[in-house]
């Protein structure tokens, strides 16, 4: 049970059971959807950005645990930061659920999907709101799709 | 016995009097023996691939060790012993199937392949605009897009069978869409998403009222169920080599001879030609004419082992085990809480799809894999079905006749294990 207790650990079990920001965004002013045909994972990210910064974040989706708690968990670590700094989050959070950790900014919170790494399949599963908060910010067109 | 039409009724006691051996079964297997993530393999994802008994894998490298040659061309003796090897395999794919003719056998790589092949020259030839076809909701995507595929191509209109809760085809319904404009029936014998065994003799004989040909996608048909495609009538049935417990890229099309005969080619090649010049190309006969290019020559040769070790064991013993199997687990996983189990039609196959409250099958399917369990967790290519049961997925669980009792206890344990995570 140890692997399994390292990808489902409490905090992952807590955002997937109750997600935070869980909620359309009413004055969002970018959003993406994302979506993984691999197991139907869906997600979209909505975003309030103003002068550079994220001011408000949601996501509604439907998804698996590492998914939903993922992008709940992603909502709370960019409320309030730089573009360039979510850019960062994003690339340290990537290197941990890959196993490629480098020096990178502090994850926090997000240091609980360090089990993924354990669980290739499930990568992408950690990464979806991530790839679609990116897209949201890039204002790319379309459904971003992890395959 | 749930398996309807294609079983005997007959015999159920003298086949529980030899009842298979399946410890015996087991040691066939090569592959059955291992652990996984520290636990014994408990392999229950036979509806995605089956598992190879050692006589097929033995085939495979008999043939690239003692006799590899290509086929058909060479006057030398490896190219006889080649030829005669491939072309045996053909025979054994028509007795398996009880086709009239050894043509009416035609190797492909897939049944996904055999369906576009039939659409694209029996489809090509036959559609009109305005012309219908019908298919079932049930449908693999690889009996869905071909023919939407060629419908698109021909103006022609694709018709949908509906299901109902149970995940059964609605006969009536089907009835209703059968019409003069209908030209071909394509349906699954058995669904691999929900383990329905369809009707397919009735369905083949309604359609047939309007001269309609019929199509059976018989991937999970064919390793489960005896079969007689002299007494279905079917014009074409379609399985695939590795759910029958032979290798990857082969598969089988069967074709009622005539019919074939009248067909143009699928693709063009070495193989399917008699006469080759700039200005005219005659083509060759059936089967060859759509067998273009060097075809998996070793594929068809350890299938043909295959379907011996299929028939050897008995498909009507292999039925009633899996029958066995399926009620046993039927009954063990409705016991459990939060789990509820999709596709309750009165004639199933040995596969059980089932969702649980509030936990994602690919969660699911991550903590029985820890228990060496391999289930598969998805939409199985059957997206409108995951729609019309309104899920974004199911884990699934399929047997084939060397799984026992007790791994579907170290399945239920499993699926304890996810709950435990998960409360």
């Amino acid at each position: 049970m140890s692997l399994l207790r390292d990808l489902y650990q409490e905090v992952i079990l807590d955002h997937s059971k109750s997600p935070r920001n869980f909620a359309q965004l009413s004055d969002a002013n970018r959003q993406a959807d994302g979506y993984n045909p691999l197991c139907g994972d869906k997600v979209t990210v909505y975003l309030k950005v103003e002068d550079g910064v994220v001011e408000d974040v949601s996501f509604k989706g439907a998804g698996c645990a590492i998914s939903t708690a993922s992008a709940s968990l992603m909502t709370q670590a960019v409320k309030g930061k730089g573009l360039a700094e979510t850019e960062e989050l994003f690339k340290s959070f990537h290197g941990l659920v890959t196993g490629k950790a480098e020096e990178g900014v502090e994850l926090g919170e997000l240091m609980a999907f360090q089990g993924v790494s354990e669980f290739p399949v499930r990568v992408k599963c950690a990464t979806l709101a991530w790839h679609t908060l990116q897209a949201a910010l890039e204002k790319e067109a379309g459904i971003i799709s992890t395959e | 016995m749930t398996t309807g039409q294609s079983m005997t009724a007959a015999g159920s006691s003298s086949i529980g009097e030899s009842r298979l051996d399946v410890e015996q079964i087991r040691q066939d297997f090569p592959i059955l023996g291992q652990q996984v993530n520290g636990k014994p393999l408990v392999y229950l994802d036979n509806a995605a691939t089956a598992q190879k008994p050692r006589v097929v894998i033995d085939a495979i490298q008999e043939y690239y060790q003692t006799y590899n040659s290509n086929i058909h061309r060479g006057v030398h003796h490896l190219s006889q012993v080649a030829t005669e090897a491939y072309e045996k395999a053909r025979v054994k794919a028509q007795r398996l199937l009880n086709a009239s003719e050894s043509r009416e056998i035609i190797f492909v790589r897939s049944t996904t392949e055999a369906i576009n092949l039939v659409a694209q020259t029996f489809g090509r030839e036959r559609l009109q605009a305005g012309d219908e076809v019908v298919v079932s909701a049930m449908e693999h995507h690889s009996n869905i897009v071909p023919w939407q595929m060629i419908c698109q191509e021909k103006d022609a209109r694709l018709r949908v069978i509906p299901i109902n809760d149970k995940g059964e085809l609605l006969l009536e319904e089907y009835e209703r869409l059968l019409s003069e404009r209908t030209r071909v029936v394509a349906v699954t014998h058995i669904s691999n998403a929900l383990g329905t065994i369809n009707p397919i003799e009735q369905m083949i004989e309604m359609a047939h009222q309007y001269d309609a040909a019929v199509l059976i996608d018989g991937a999970q048909g064919a390793p489960h169920l005896p079969l007689d495609v002299q007494a279905l009538d079917c014009e074409f049935y379609a399985f695939s080599g590795h759910k029958f417990y032979g290798p990857t890229g082969v598969g089988v099309l069967y074709g009622k001879g005539d019919l074939l005969d009248s067909l143009p080619p699928y693709q063009g090649g070495g193989e399917m030609i008699l006469s080759v010049s700039f200005e005219e190309t005659t083509y060759n006969v059936v089967p060859h004419r759509f067998e273009a290019g060097t075809p998996n020559i070793v594929g068809a040769i350890a299938l043909g082992k295959a379907i011996d070790y299929v028939i050897h064991i008995g498909l009507e013993r292999i039925a009633y085990h899996e029958d066995e199997l399926f009620r046993y687990a039927t009954q063990q996983l409705s016991g459990l809480p939060d789990l509820t189990i999709i596709g309750t039609a009165d004639s199933k196959a040995s596969i059980i799809s089932f969702v649980m409250d509030d936990i994602h099958a690919h969660d699911v399917g991550t903590i029985l894999d820890q228990e060496g369990v391999a289930v598969r967790t998805g939409h199985h290519c059957a997206q409108p079905v995951m729609d019309r049961f309104e899920v974004p997925a199911t884990s699934r669980a399929s047997f084939a006749f060397y799984n026992t009792k007790e791994e579907v206890d170290v399945l239920v344990e499993g699926i304890g294990k996810v709950i435990e995570v998960f409360k």
